[in-house]
Formats: C-alpha cells, structure tokens, sequence
C-alpha cells in the first residue's frame, strides 16, 4: 500500500507535463482551424456578411461582450436556467427515487417517464405558449421538461443499481427511515445521478435556445434571431460562440469538480 | 507481544465506550427457537433453511459449517433483524428480535463499506446514526482504526485498500458501536491465506479481550475447528444442523497443529457424508 502511495505521489509532476502538453495539441489544433476557416473565407465564395472570416466574428463577440447585449442576454438565459434546472432538480430527485423504489409507480409512471423522454421537450413550447401566454412561465416550463426527465430516469437508475448490501449495512449500523435515502440511497447513486444531472442540463440548455428564438425579449436565443433578421451573420456567430462558451463554462464550474470527486472517491477512471 | 497491545488497546476503547453510552462490552445470549426460512423464487417455493434450535452463550464463539447455499448467511441475517424468519423467533440476551439493532452487527464476505465516504467516515457512520457529535465520533473512528492496525488510512477511499485492509475497516465500523454479538458471513472468505490466518488471530484476540458473542460462518474447516468453541455442520438446502463439535484444544489454537487438523478431518468426513456428491469440492480445508 505504502508502495502504491508513493508511485501515485511520483507520478504527479509527469502528470502536469502530459497535461501540458495535450492543451499544447489541442491549441495547434485551433490554430489550424481557424487558419483553414480564414483561408475559405479569403477564397471570396460567398459575401462577407454571408460568412465572415474568424477574426471579424471576434471582433463582433468583443464588441457584443463590451459595447452591445451580449451580457445582459447571457444573463437573462441563466436566470431562465437556473430556475427551471432547480425546479427539475427537486421533483427529479423525488420522482427517481420513486421509481427506484417503488414497482407499482415504476411500472405506471415509468412508463410514462420514458416516453416522455422521447420527445423534445421543445415540442412542448406552443401548449405552454396557449396555456401561460408568451412569457417567463412557458419558457421555464420547457426547460423543466428539457431536464425533469433525464434527471428522474438518472435517479432511478442510481437507485436499482445500488448494491442491495450498502442498504443492510446501513439499517444494520442503525440508519432508519429518511437516513437511508439521504445517507446511503442518494450517496450510493450519485454517479449515476450525476450523467442523469449533466445530460438533463444540456437538454434543458437546447430547449431553452430553441425558446428563445420564438420570444421577443433580450436572450442569447433572441439575439441570434435579432442577427438574421439585420443579415448580420457575424452577430450570428458571434452569439453562438457566446452559447457554447457560456455552455462550457457552466459544465466546468457545475459538474466536472463534483465529478472529479467522484471519480477520485470511487475510484473509477 | 503485538496481540497484548491490541488487548490493551481494546481495553482502553471499549471502556471509552461504556463511558459515553453506558453500555457493556461483553456479549449476550442467543437462543433460536425453530427458526426457519422459505421464500419464493420463480413462482417456486424454495425452502432456505430447515427449522433450527440452537442455544448460544454469552461470550461464546461458534462456527457454522457448511455448503454454499445451505441457509447459514440468512440465518445470520435473521439474527442481525435484516430479514424476519419464516417460522419460529429469536431472543437475544432475553429480548425478542424484531428488526435490526446495533447490539448484533453483521459483517458481510464483501466488507460492505461505502464508497462515498473516507475510511474514517466509514468506521463512524453507526455512531453518527446514534446521533454522536462529528467531533466525538471521528476520534473513536480513529481509536478503533489503531485497533485494528490502520492508522494512517483515515483518509483513504475504499478503492485503495487490499481486501484485507476492507475487511479490518468493516471490523472497526462494527466494533466502534461496541456490539454484544458479532455475527461474521464468511468475513475472511475471500482473503488469501496469510492475511486470512492474521485476521483470525486479531479477531481471536479481540473476542477473548470483549468476551463478545461471535456466530462465524465459514466453508473453511481448519479456520473453524481454529476459532470456534463449538462448530455447527449444517447439510445441504434446506439447512438443517447435521451435528455439532464442541472444540477444546487449548487457545491459541495453530491451523497446522495435528490436533487441529485430526479435528477437522473428523468434522470434514461428517460434512462430505451430509452432502450430496456433486456439491462443490473440499479442497478447502
């Protein structure tokens, strides 16, 4: 064991050089994209505002970060996120747990659970749009059906895979009761809750942008249809580098500490 | 010299222990009165275990022997209050059994520790469900983590110990709640044999210094005529007592001591007579 620690204590600084030298890779790669991408663009094919070259959408990102809405947009889109996300969070985790346990409902609402899952929740948005009117509460509700779904059947996967004996081992060492779901139960399934956390938020993310490009008010989605509608195909651009930044951004900040602890705890690789 | 300091060592927890909750540290009673167990598997009904009588006394380690599938791992789990009998109940120090409680403690072939915790946070998890404050139980979690030998572990995820390692972190999650009845499901079964035979001295040395009840369930014959005051044949599903050995050579008892090995060639010829020829081979002994 001793010998185990200090191999895995050996290998640290190599560790940090291959870590180096794959952002090394990747930036070349980049760098040979953008390169290509520019060199089309020099081709003259198609007019500039039709496609623009790398460095015009840029210089269009910095000035929609610094001069235009890009902000108070990317804002306006987390918020909607960050409601709906928590909504689905809440009832996914009861509902999993539900089904996880439970036959009766995971043969009747299970059922309904899977099918559900098979349709874009997107699709939702026209009944919500009749039912709330064009505003917060519709757009809210397809992102909680963006990720309800997901989140549930990642819940109750975590559930029914968990080794029956951590369950006797807790109620042997006198867990009861609602200790056993939060103790044992949640903590047992978390890795698989966690797929079911990050694929229910991407989901959620691309209904949300596919919302927003339906409403009129300032959001990531309405820009780029603000873009299209002014022939502005570097705004267009521009915005979806935003989205895919601001997607990026929340999978590192959100889930990749919580899975790097997982991954160290469980000792999966 | 190593096992007195362990007894010394155990001495000193297990008073620390009836300090902060009152209770003893040496065993208790079992009486099992025609305990069985059916169940249905595939629309059939599968009878588990015989109706079984068996009188344990307090502080007395017993071992029970037999084939897979013979019904002794759900007869601990009916002791432990995991799973109710089909028929027929059990007293422990006097008191029926009805459901789990931390007085018997089960531990499992596969240790059963969670992989979400720390070592330490593993031996502590009984104590916390009985409501000890974090900072008491983390320093019992380490007294028992010396006791048994890994200190230095506190940290560590299960992932990274050896099955051994596993096996003695189980032990002090059991112990650290200081049990009356210890009731063992093939614990060291799946140990390689030089850390198996340490196992089974640490562990003989804790139970003469508790003088807890222990029930052992083993395949493995020298293991039991090694450890146990009595060892119980059990015959094939549905288990039922084929015959009972009392055992009393003298402690330490050596697995390769003639004696020991004359005792279990006697009590192997009772289990291959109890078992059907196809059952799995001897060569464990």
């Amino acid at each position: 064991m001793s010998g185990e620690m200090t191999t895995m204590l050996a290998e640290q600084p190599r560790l940090g050089r291959v870590r180096l030298m794959r952002w090394i890779r990747r930036l070349i790669f980049y760098v040979i994209l953008l390169s290509i991408w520019e060199g089309i663009v020099r081709l003259e094919i198609w007019p500039p505002y039709l496609f623009p070259g790398p460095l015009i959408v840029a210089a269009a990102l910095w000035e929609g970060v610094t001069q235009g809405l890009f902000l108070p947009a990317a804002l306006v889109s987390l918020r909607r996120l960050a409601i709906g996300y928590s909504i689905s969070l809440s009832l996914g985790l009861v509902l999993g747990l539900l089904l996880g346990r439970n036959k009766l409902i995971q043969e009747t609402v299970g059922s309904l659970v899977l099918g559900m899952q098979a349709l874009p929740s997107v699709c939702w948005l026209p009944l919500a749009i009749l039912w709330f009117g064009l505003n917060e509460r519709a757009i809210i509700f397809v992102v909680v059906l963006g990720a309800l779904f997901s989140i549930t059947l990642g819940v109750e996967a975590g559930v029914k895979n968990t080794p029956p004996v951590y369950l006797k081992a807790a109620r042997n060492l006198g867990a009861r009761g609602v200790r056993l779901y939060t103790q044992v139960l949640l903590p047992a399934a978390l890795p698989a809750i966690l797929n079911g956390l990050k694929q229910g938020w991407s989901f959620a993310w691309r209904s949300l942008m596919a919302g927003e490009l339906l409403y009129y008010t300032l959001s990531l989605g309405n820009l780029l249809q603000t873009g299209r509608d002014l022939n502005d195909a570097a705004q267009v651009m521009a915005v979806m580098v935003m989205i895919v930044i601001v997607g990026v951004t929340i999978d590192q900040i959100l889930f990749a500490p919580v899975e790097r602890r997982v991954r160290e705890r469980w000792g999966l690789a | 010299m190593a096992e007195r300091h362990l007894v010394a060592q155990h001495g000193h927890a297990a008073a620390g222990m009836a300090d902060a909750s009152e209770q003893p540290s040496g065993g208790i009673s079992l009486e099992i009165v025609g305990v069985s167990k059916r169940f249905l598997a595939r629309g059939r009904m599968v009878e588990a275990l015989a109706p079984v009588d068996l009188q344990v006394k307090a502080g007395e380690l017993i071992c029970l022997l037999g084939p897979s599938g013979c019904g002794k791992s759900t007869l601990l789990s009916i002791i432990a209050g995991l799973e109710p009998p089909s028929s027929g109940l059990i007293r422990a120090g006097g008191r029926k059994v009805q459901g789990p409680g931390i007085d018997r403690v089960l531990l499992f072939q596969e240790a059963a520790l969670f992989p979400w915790l720390d070592v330490q946070h593993n031996v502590a998890f009984g104590l916390r469900q009985a409501g000890m404050p974090e900072g008491e139980r983390m320093r019992m979690a380490r007294e028992y983590l010396e006791l048994v030998h890994l200190s230095g572990f506190e940290h560590s995820y299960v992932h990274q110990l050896s099955g051994g390692m596993r096996q003695r972190v189980a032990l002090a999650r059991a112990l650290v709640l200081n049990p009356a009845v210890l009731l063992m499901d093939e614990p060291f079964g799946a140990l390689d044999a030089m850390t198996r035979d340490k196992l089974q001295i640490e562990l003989e040395t804790i139970w003469a210094a508790t003088g807890k009840t222990i029930l052992f369930v083993t395949h493995n014959v020298r293991e039991a005529v090694a450890l146990g005051d009595r060892v119980l044949v059990f015959s094939p599903r549905p288990g039922r007592i084929l015959q009972e050995f009392s055992i009393t050579l003298p402690r330490p008892r050596s697995l390769e001591h003639h004696q020991t090995i004359d005792q279990a060639r006697e009590i192997l010829a009772v289990l291959h007579a109890g078992q059907r020829p196809t059952e799995e081979a001897n060569d464990e002994w």
